[in-house]
């Protein structure tokens, strides 16, 4: 049973009878009456998000060492193409930075938005209007290679430009 | 500022298939204390009422989880008494109990139902106390946990936290798409509710100090946001929509205040939302990843996490005078604090040299105990009672919840049926 929400407005609030409390027996002194707290439950459809488009071409994917977020030498290149290209044709573009699974989550997201900043001065410097790039971090919520080991990571350190 | 948070409403599901929905996580303890009491869990009298929980073997469990019980099988039971003057104290001696729990349903007005129980003394041959608890049909759970609650606190002096619940989030991947769930379920994995499904990311559930809401991360929009949603009316309120990283949310111990991390102004910084007035203050103003802040008891102290000292390490902040220290020296990554109620004991991720682990941090003296020997150990969520600290692990290529006690005596592990399971964040006291 899926239902949609609409994020833009109050109007469409909809609410059920909330469950609450059933305490109305007296309480003896050695008693506990629970409390009815019965949890419900939500669910939200983000179906005009599209997230099954991977691209897998290296030219667009640049990978990072562990808790680092230096440009490697090797992504140089591509990344001068990408900001010729930017510069010479204007278009909007979306960094998006990721980590490994190591470490904690929050501060993963932290490092995948480091790392995707960081691809985003490079372009800056080479005079793409930094109006056009867009930072979104996922951290290490949606590994591209999934495994736990050195392989596995090193694909999963990486800022994807889309 | 308010007009730019659209309050999020949503419908949602009235009930969910019940029978399978309990099951989803199941219970293994890998270890238990050294000199365990050991407990006899007399089956419940129904007389005549038609119950489908086995009130008795929930409070077995419940106390076989803690790991500081033994409970006597119920086979080797030579009788199944349910109140103390039934009870022949030389039976239960000889097969070794310790203590005894006896007791006895009914119904009583509203259609509701009491369960009275005694726990005896074996070895002082006395009854330790009689209690009473009620509640409707569909709360038996919620009785057999009571039950354990009053138990566990008689005989260890420690308050029960088996009537708690745990969020976490689960992922799962069907057919090349992601399935985020955030769910709520009881401490002990059953009666799994789902709060919000999603195909993009859900992070960093936390409790509202009153128990009743949980704020956390959601990527819905395309984007990350931190949203507060009720927990019994579903209701949902987006917090925060800003350029760059929102996340990290933590309530106040007042309930009043969020603290949590944005990153607009350029880099990720701790932040404090009023709730009340919608209004954000920065609290932290440093070129590094400043994230994780958790408050401590006092209201006015903030623990995070940093890499302004070239790793990540725990600082302390004070909200009035934004003094900062920094508390963590030993290993080359020490992050997301989880504060024990004694107030002086953390739980955090701890690397020495190349596995993350679970530890223990005393800020009084300064000592890191390891507690966890997995890898890739994260997430800790300290009990409200300071017994257990949930967190999440790996088995094989799965993410799976585990525990360990403080003392690191006490194991277990939480299986997940399918999918990632992750980020446990553990409810406070709820009655």
């Amino acid at each position: 049973m899926k239902t949609s929400f609409n994020k833009t407005g109050l109007a469409t609030i909809l609410f059920s009878m909330v469950l609450v409390g059933c305490s109305s027996a007296p309480v003896e002194e050695t008693s506990t009456d629970i409390e009815d707290t019965s949890v419900q439950t939500g669910q939200v459809d983000t179906s005009g998000i599209d997230d099954s488009a991977m691209a897998s071409s290296a030219d667009t994917v640049f990978y990072f060492d562990f808790d680092k977020a230096l440009l490697k030498p090797e992504s140089r290149a591509a990344l001068l193409e990408h900001a010729a290209a930017l510069s010479s044709n204007p278009r909007s573009v979306r960094l998006e930075g990721h980590a490994d699974e190591r470490g904690t989550r929050e501060y993963n997201i932290a490092l995948g938005e480091r790392r995707a900043n960081a691809v985003k001065e490079f372009l800056v410097l080479q005079g793409v209007s930094g109006g056009l790039i867009e930072v979104i971090s996922y951290g290490e919520e949606r590994a591209a290679s999934f495994g736990s080991n050195d392989s596995a990571w090193g694909l999963n350190r990486r800022v994807e430009l889309k | 500022m308010r007009k730019l948070y659209g309050i999020l409403s949503l419908t949602f599901l009235l009930a969910l298939s019940s029978s399978s929905a309990w099951s989803e996580l199941v219970i293994r303890v890998t270890q238990g204390n050294d000199k365990p009491t050991t407990v006899a869990v007399s089956p419940i009298a129904l007389n005549g009422l038609r119950i489908k929980e086995d009130i008795g073997a929930i409070v077995e469990a419940d106390l076989q989880r803690s790991g500081l019980f033994r409970t006597t099988p119920r086979r080797d039971m030579l009788a199944f008494p349910s109140k103390a003057s039934d009870v022949y104290f030389r039976d239960w001696r000889m097969l070794g109990s310790e203590y005894l729990v006896v007791g006895s349903m009914r119904t009583i007005a509203d259609g509701r139902y009491e369960l009275e129980f005694s726990l005896l003394n074996v070895t002082a041959q006395k009854t330790e106390f009689k209690h009473a608890v009620r509640g409707r049909v569909n709360e038996m759970r919620d009785l057999a946990h009571l039950v354990s609650d009053k138990v566990y606190q008689e005989i260890t002096g420690i308050r029960g936290a088996f009537s708690t619940r745990i969020a976490y989030v689960t992922a799962n991947r069907d057919s090349g798409k992601f399935v985020y769930r955030l769910n709520v379920a009881d401490a002990d994995g059953a009666r799994e509710k789902l709060m919000l499904e999603s195909s993009e990311p859900i992070m960093s559930p936390s409790w509202a100090p009153n128990g009743k809401e949980l704020a956390y991360v959601s990527f819905e929009t395309g984007r990350p946001a931190i949203f507060r949603q009720n927990l019994v009316t579903a209701k949902r309120q987006q917090l925060t929509n800003y350029t760059g990283l929102n996340g990290a949310p933590a309530w106040s111990p007042d309930g009043k205040k969020l603290a949590l991390v944005l990153s607009k102004d350029g880099n990720p910084e701790i932040y404090m939302l009023e709730l009340s007035t919608s209004k954000f203050t920065r609290l932290t103003r440093h070129f590094a990843i400043d994230t994780e802040p958790t408050w401590m008891s006092d209201g006015n102290t903030l623990l995070f996490t940093s890499d302004r000292g070239g790793t990540p390490q725990i600082y302390k902040l004070n909200v009035a005078t934004r003094a900062t220290e920094r508390l963590t020296f030993r290993g080359n990554y020490n992050a997301r604090p989880s504060l024990a109620p004694d107030g002086r004991t953390l739980a955090l991720v701890h690397r020495e040299s190349s596995t993350f682990h679970i530890a223990s941090f005393d800020l009084k003296t300064g000592r890191m105990i390891e507690l966890t020997e997995t890898r890739l150990d994260e997430s800790p969520t300290v009990a409200p009672n300071g017994a257990m600290v949930m967190y999440a692990t790996k088995q094989g290529d799965r993410g799976v919840l585990a525990a360990v006690s403080l003392d690191a005596g006490v194991r277990y592990v939480l299986p997940a049926k399918n999918g990632d399971v992750r980020e446990p964040a553990w409810s406070p006291f709820l009655q």
